[in-house]
């Protein structure tokens, strides 16, 4: 009841920070792009939260982190469904691609 | 509860009163374009600047919050300096303001861009890694909307989501990494993090590259700086202004402490050459993509990326001396780099041009302007006069202090560095007045008066900056007072 169930926990979350760090570089669709974040931000919070439940049970500071890193990763996905609304507007397509105004 | 620990913020509690006093103006005053509001929040604003110099600078650290939250004069120093380019963006964003796009949404944007200053506020002082992401996240996620915030321009909303979505990832790769740290050390206290981390190994290694990662997007660092041009290009002039700067001068701050209160036991181990090899990118990198940049946002969007490099100086000195020369510099660039966007924003609002060759022989038809980006250049290039020179030097001497050999050359390849940025800022000053081409594609006009007023602050702070030498001391003495406590770690 040591190390093995740290892992266990562990491991898949680095999976899913790792599948949203290739899903943000590869994917074309603005919204899958954000989904991709999203798992990023959800692999941080199940570390911290494991961190705290097996390493530091005495303690609540993950946990703590874990709801505030929450709270802030709603607002964070709200503005940036605003702003893809309204490039949607003016493009009408969503399609990472097609940003090409801009370049160096 | 001891409500007096809320005296201990104070320049947070006077900048939270006076955002809500705008919105409160803004929500009754009436519907039709109130003519005076951008007028009352500026001076409410600069009354809140003199406050903060006048308000008895703290000559001893205190703490609030359970010591997540803490003040000192350095700190108070740095929050000062940040007001002082607030005040002047939103000086020069008046006239911006005042126009008939803005007219319903000119509350909206002074509430946004003070929250933001808030939010800074927040990272500056925070001693708790908790404290520090809610800050970071006030800071960017306002400053997002706000690059969105010229509605009619495609640009605008594409810059926003290259923006949103780079500030997003990286914040998600800071937090993985503060993950990390919170294994090893079990707190996220800064104190309590480097008094129990002994040797973390190959994990802290990741932690620690995960952190500078993550600020280094919002300092836009070299690997991590593909965001700046394209953002800085197309979100409106004003904002630009502000993200150039303040944003930059706040986070460069927050990751000093952060480097060398909570990881200053590794300084020579493990960050050391990390930030060795970033400086060297950022600078270069930096220099060489502004040579062939037509488009002068753009231009000065490379320009202050190799900016951020010799930022960057002052925090590998990782020594008071590197902390007070460090806030030096963002005072002096403040000034400079607000002079220039003051000029190109002048000249865009009325003529829309951005573009390098529309500036050829323009002090045929506008001297004044002309004469005014020519000062921001040579201070941006460090040219002797100017403040430019004495921050540069200031920050070379901080780096060289220590005395190790590698940060010699390290310093020696900054130097040579310059030496190609002169190149092009005097690209521009070459295009003012040496091209001739008649007639010049900018017609004479006069530039309104908060637009001038702007300048004038800006020119007078170039000038004067560098030369008032009780400036840099004060600072360097603010910078040694009461920061031992950040230091403590790092002396053994």
């Amino acid at each position: 009841m040591d190390k093995l169930p740290v892992m266990l926990y562990i491991i898949p979350s680095m999976i899913m920070f790792c599948c949203g760090v290739y899903g943000f570089i590869t994917r074309k669709n603005m919204i899958a792009i954000l989904i991709s974040l999203e798992l990023m931000l959800n692999a941080v919070d199940i570390n911290f939260v494991v961190f705290n439940r097996f390493l530091f049970p005495g303690q609540l500071e993950g946990m703590m982190f874990t709801l505030f890193a929450i709270a802030i990763a709603a607002a964070e996905t709200a503005l940036a469904i605003a702003i893809i609304v309204n490039i949607f507007r003016v493009a009408k397509n969503i399609d990472v691609r097609d940003l090409t105004k801009m370049k160096f | 509860m001891d409500y007096s620990q809320f005296l201990v913020m104070h320049h947070e509690i006077g900048l939270l009163v006076l955002i809500l006093l705008i919105f409160l103006f803004d929500t009754f005053s009436t519907k039709e374009s109130p003519r005076g509001f951008s007028m009352f929040s500026v001076c409410l604003f600069a009354l809140f600047v003199v406050a903060g110099f006048v308000y008895p600078w703290r000559q001893e650290s205190a703490a609030a919050f359970g010591g997540m939250y803490a003040a000192s004069p350095v700190m108070t120093a740095i929050k000062n300096v940040l007001n002082i380019g607030v005040l002047i963006v939103l000086i020069q964003s008046m006239k911006w303001a005042d126009s008939e796009f803005m007219r319903v949404r000119r509350g909206e944007f002074y509430e946004l861009l003070l929250i933001t200053l808030f939010g800074m506020y927040l990272m500056i002082s925070a001693r708790h890694f908790l404290l520090f992401i809610i800050g970071l996240e006030t800071a960017s996620l306002p400053l997002a909307a706000l690059v969105a915030f010229d509605k009619n321009r495609y640009e605008s909303h594409e810059a926003a989501v290259k923006y949103i979505l780079t500030a997003v990832f990286s914040s998600a790769i800071f937090m993985m990494g503060l993950s990390f740290v919170y294994a090893l050390a079990g707190t996220l206290y800064f104190a309590d993090i480097a008094a129990s981390l002994t040797d973390g190994g190959a994990m802290l290694i990741v932690a620690i590259a995960f952190v500078i990662a993550g600020m280094g997007f919002k300092l836009s660092l070299v690997p991590f700086h593909l965001w700046t041009a394209d953002v800085y290009q197309g979100a409106p002039t004003s904002v630009t202004s502000y993200l150039s700067v303040i944003s930059k001068g706040s986070a460069a701050f927050a990751f000093f402490v952060i480097l060398v209160q909570v990881f200053g036991p590794f300084y020579h181990g493990i960050w050391e050459w990390m930030l060795y090899a970033l400086i060297i990118l950022t600078i270069t990198v930096g220099n060489l993509f502004a040579l062939r940049q037509k488009n002068l946002k753009r231009f000065l969007a490379f320009s202050s990326i190799s900016q951020a490099g010799y930022i960057m100086l002052g925090v590998i000195a990782g020594s008071a001396q590197g902390l007070g020369s460090l806030i030096f510099y963002v005072l002096v660039y403040i000034f400079s780099n607000l002079a220039a966007f003051g000029v190109i924003s002048a000249i865009e609002n009325k003529t829309g041009r951005v573009d390098m060759d529309s500036y050829n022989n323009l002090y045929s038809t506008n001297p004044k302007l002309a004469f005014t980006m020519m000062l921001a250049m040579f201070s941006l290039a460090g040219i002797p006069p100017f403040a430019g020179f004495f921050s540069k030097f200031f920050i070379f001497s901080a780096g060289v202090a220590s005395g190790s050999m590698a940060l010699y050359i390290l310093v020696l390849i900054a130097l040579i560095n310059t030496i190609v940025s002169l190149y092009y800022y005097l690209l521009v000053v070459k295009a003012m007045f040496i091209n001739n081409q008649e007639p010049c594609a900018i017609a004479t006009f006069r530039s309104a008066c908060s637009e001038r007023l702007g300048m004038w602050i800006c020119v007078a702070g170039i000038i004067l900056v560098g030369l008032v030498s009780c400036i840099y001391n004060r600072l360097i003495d603010t910078a040694v007072v009461n920061t031992e406590y950040i230091f403590t770690i790092f002396a053994n």
